[in-house]
């Protein structure tokens, strides 16, 4: 902030204050004209008004709150001046993440940590010892400790049941992580490394113009039920089979996935009769036609590796019930 | 106890208008405040509705108390105290008329558009820039009308009453135009030319003001009036009004950062609205101090006027509220209350404890003067209504202050791993008693504006000048 605008809101804000207090001297002088207590001689509509002054205790303490307002203002700064203290709530004057964590890592490199950065280092000093101890066991190791699960059971609840539910059984277009069943890989370190970097489903495209629209889309619909033993009708689902060869590419041809030939594409088992975005004939239609586009978010940045570490021994732990 | 029509020339019609949808819009805003109230506790109730639905009906819940019943209160006590202590008739013709028509026209278009889903999503300026232009326009006439009758008044000085009504009048001008400037794209869709930081700074430069200039300055407009007429004394202190007017102004102003403590704006621009909040609170309390110390030497009076009881508890509820704003403006109290039902329940403090009440107190001395009777219908009945509206009052605020320090407390209580220790959704399940609480005491305060409406229409349909005055006790 330029030294004209901080000028212009002191002599703005503080002028407030003197102007307030000058008002207040005013009208503690009778210059009513009338002696205290008596009616000023302005009637209206039959209403009189007294000449009484403000009370004492209201006006001390009004002078009170003014002369308190000069001494915050003081201590915590006004327009480009940090105030006395120097105290800020955040790194002021932020654009974007990296400059944020510049002047977060410049600021903790000369001790001038803002109180954002210091709450954060307070808390990792007093509970940062209890991840650091769980980031030294295995994930398996984790998810038979009965007191790291309920840690870890914990973030899930505030970090991921919005989506996945607070039972961890998802919902449509959020996979259930109780089932065992996995689009990038059910090990630990693939559980893990879903969570870390998030994970973007960059495969499943819009197939209604490639299969001819509406009745293409309809027949290899019927084909990919048939995959996991529904009734279709017989004809369409013929019709699908020669058009899936499309869908091979990344589902396989039997259409068990990529999980199952080994690739992290995501492109789900279409055998299983597990459904992420429904299981009706009309919501196969719709995912083959226009395409679906879920998003893991990454959160290594915003719960950092150790809590992610407990986090996926917990979801670990819910299929290896 | 009442004062009769002794200057003919004045223009009451626009008053007898703008009184009787007073009361009208007070019904219609509260009984949708219980609506959003009760789907909060039973989400069924908005029946699968697009336009029943909570997000939609609460800004048309704010809307028509704070601009159908509140503005309208204002518009109809305005044009009759400025009359009254200017001793001439309001100034611009049809132009009051105009007013009343237009004023109207800006609701009923609010009525409609809210629940269709158009918003500029401000809050309290949700209306888009169609209804906003015609707000603008009435609202010019409004500052033609009032500040025309000044300018030809009989009096040799100014009415305190008319400081605060015309304080009130033109910055709710300068907030509304400069908050509602906007980029159209089509007839019901428009962009705020302010972004990011700046544009909430706008929002709560207008958001915090439409409070201390609408519901509060004017309201003390109000108060200044109808509480010396009521209890027939005389102002207090001519010197407190002084200092305590020019004060509230002009602090007033600065206090929206406020609402954006520990957010991208500024650290500093956050510590002036605190400074400012709390300077603020001893010149609010001087509009108590002046209302209740006029009726020292009269306090028996309470025993036996409602309407009296209306205004001062009003009074009561408005020094409270005023002791909690700046409280709340402090930043680490505002970290815990912000957010929460704390806030919702400061806000009903203020408005159905101080705003309705003094509103309530006004039009039951009004209504009589104006449909030339000498009392209302039934003077038990607005008894009846002071215990329901004050029972519904209390049990609402103290519904929301319960579950808002609890949901703050529960939303920053950690376990000693360091993790939180409820999930949302445990702090919104521990609030459903006070939600049912509240709820109830929205449900007596309908109940209370529905007899109002009844004794109103007793009032008006009475034979002229049959209800004869209470005799002075």
């Amino acid at each position: 902030m330029s030294s004209f605008w901080t000028i212009w809101v002191s002599v703005l804000t503080l002028g407030t204050l003197v102007g307030c207090y000058l008002l207040l001297r005013m009208c503690l002088k009778n210059f009513a004209g009338v002696p205290e207590g008596e009616p000023t001689g302005h009637t209206y509509d039959g209403i009189d008004e007294l000449n009484n002054p403000p009370p004492k205790w209201w006006s001390n303490f009004f002078i009170f709150t003014i002369v308190w307002g000069f001494g915050y203002i003081a201590v915590y700064g006004l327009g480009g001046w940090n105030g006395l203290s120097g105290w800020q709530s955040s790194n002021q004057g932020i654009l974007n993440l990296a400059e944020s964590e510049q002047k977060s890592a410049f600021a903790k490199e000369h001790g001038l940590l803002v109180q954002y950065d210091r709450e954060v280092a307070a808390a990792d000093a007093k509970y940062g010892p209890i991840f650091e101890a769980y980031a030294k066991q295995s994930i398996e190791a984790l998810a038979a400790d009965k007191d790291a699960l309920k840690v870890g059971q914990r973030l899930f609840l505030q970090n991921c049941s919005q989506c996945h539910g607070s039972d961890a059984r998802g919902t449509t277009g959020f996979p259930n992580l109780t089932d065992n069943d996995w689009l990038y890989g059910g090990e630990p370190e693939a559980i893990k490394a879903s969570i870390m970097h998030g994970r973007k489903a960059n495969g499943m495209m819009a197939w209604s113009a490639a299969l001819g629209g509406e009745q293409g889309v309809k027949e290899v619909a019927a084909f990919v039920l048939s995959l996991s033993g529904r009734d279709v009708d017989v004809q369409a689902a013929a019709a699908g089979k020669a058009k899936f060869a499309m869908c091979a590419a990344c589902h396989g041809s039997e259409g068990k996935g990529s999980d199952a030939m080994g690739i992290a594409l995501g492109a789900p088992n279409l055998t299983d009769n597990i459904w992420l975005y429904g299981a009706s004939q009309r919501a196969v239609e719709t995912s083959i036609a226009n395409g679906r586009a879920g998003v893991m978010p990454a959160w290594d940045k915003i719960l950092g590796e150790q809590k992610v570490h407990v986090i996926s021994a917990y979801v670990y732990s819910l299929s290896q019930k | 106890m009442t004062t009769t029509l002794d200057h003919p020339s004045y223009n009451f019609k626009v008053v007898r208008q703008f009184t009787v949808m007073t009361v009208i819009w007070g019904i219609v805003g509260t009984l949708v405040g219980v609506l959003i109230a009760a789907q909060l506790i039973w989400p069924a109730l908005n029946f699968e509705t697009p336009w029943l639905t909570y997000s939609r009906l609460r800004p048309l819940h704010t809307n028509a108390v704070i601009f159908a019943f509140g503005t309208s209160a204002l518009f109809a006590t305005s044009y009759y105290v400025v009359q009254r202590t200017c001793k001439t008739a309001l100034f611009g013709g049809k132009l009051a008329a105009f007013t009343f028509w237009g004023w109207q026209a800006v609701i009923v278009l609010a009525v409609i558009t809210l629940p269709l889903g158009y918003t500029s999503s401000k809050e309290y300026a949700e209306l888009e820039w169609p209804i906003d232009i015609l707000i603008a326009v009435v609202w010019i006439s409004y500052a033609i009308v009032f500040f025309g009758t000044l300018v030809k008044r009989k009096t040799s000085h100014i009415y305190v009453a008319n400081w605060f009504f015309g304080g009130f009048i033109l910055t709710v001008a300068v907030l509304h135009i400069g908050n509602s400037m906007v980029i159209p794209v089509s007839m019901m869709k428009s962009y705020s030319i302010y972004s990011g930081a700046i544009d909430a700074m706008m929002q709560w430069w207008y958001g915090h003001n439409a409070v201390g200039f609408l519901l509060t300055a004017g309201f003390l407009g109000m108060m200044y009036y109808f509480v010396p007429k009521q209890a027939e004394r005389p102002v207090y202190s001519y010197r407190l009004s002084i200092v305590h007017f020019w004060a509230l102004v002009s602090l007033y102003i600065w206090a929206g950062p406020h609402h954006l403590h520990y957010t991208a704006l500024p650290d500093w621009a956050q510590s002036v609205g605190m400074v400012m909040s709390i300077v603020l609170f001893l010149p609010s309390w001087g509009g108590m101090i002046n209302g209740i110390m006029t009726l020292s030497g009269a306090w028996h009076k309470l025993r036996h006027d409602p309407i009296l009881r209306f205004l001062i508890v009003s009074l009561s509820f408005y020094g409270m509220s005023t002791f909690e704003g700046p409280m709340m403006a402090i930043k680490s109290v505002n970290a815990l209350s912000h957010y929460t039902d704390w806030t919702i329940g400061h806000v009903h403090s203020g408005a159905l404890g101080w705003v309705a009440m003094v509103s309530i107190g006004a039009m039951y001395h009004l209504i009589p003067v104006l449909f030339n009777q000498g009392r209302m219908y039934s003077i038990r009945l607005i008894n009846v209504h002071f215990w329901l509206h004050t029972a519904g009052v209390v049990l609402y605020i103290v519904a929301m202050w319960i579950s808002g320090v609890m949901q703050g407390l529960m939303w920053r209580a950690v376990n000693t791993d360091g993790t939180l220790t409820y999930s949302f959704v445990e702090s919104l399940t521990a609030s459903y008693p006070f939600y049912f609480i509240r709820f109830v005491g929205g449900v007596l305060v309908v109940a209370g504006f529905i007899l109002m409406a009844y004794n109103m229409f007793k009032t008006i349909g009475a034979k002229d000048g049959s209800l004869k005055p209470v005799e002075a006790v």
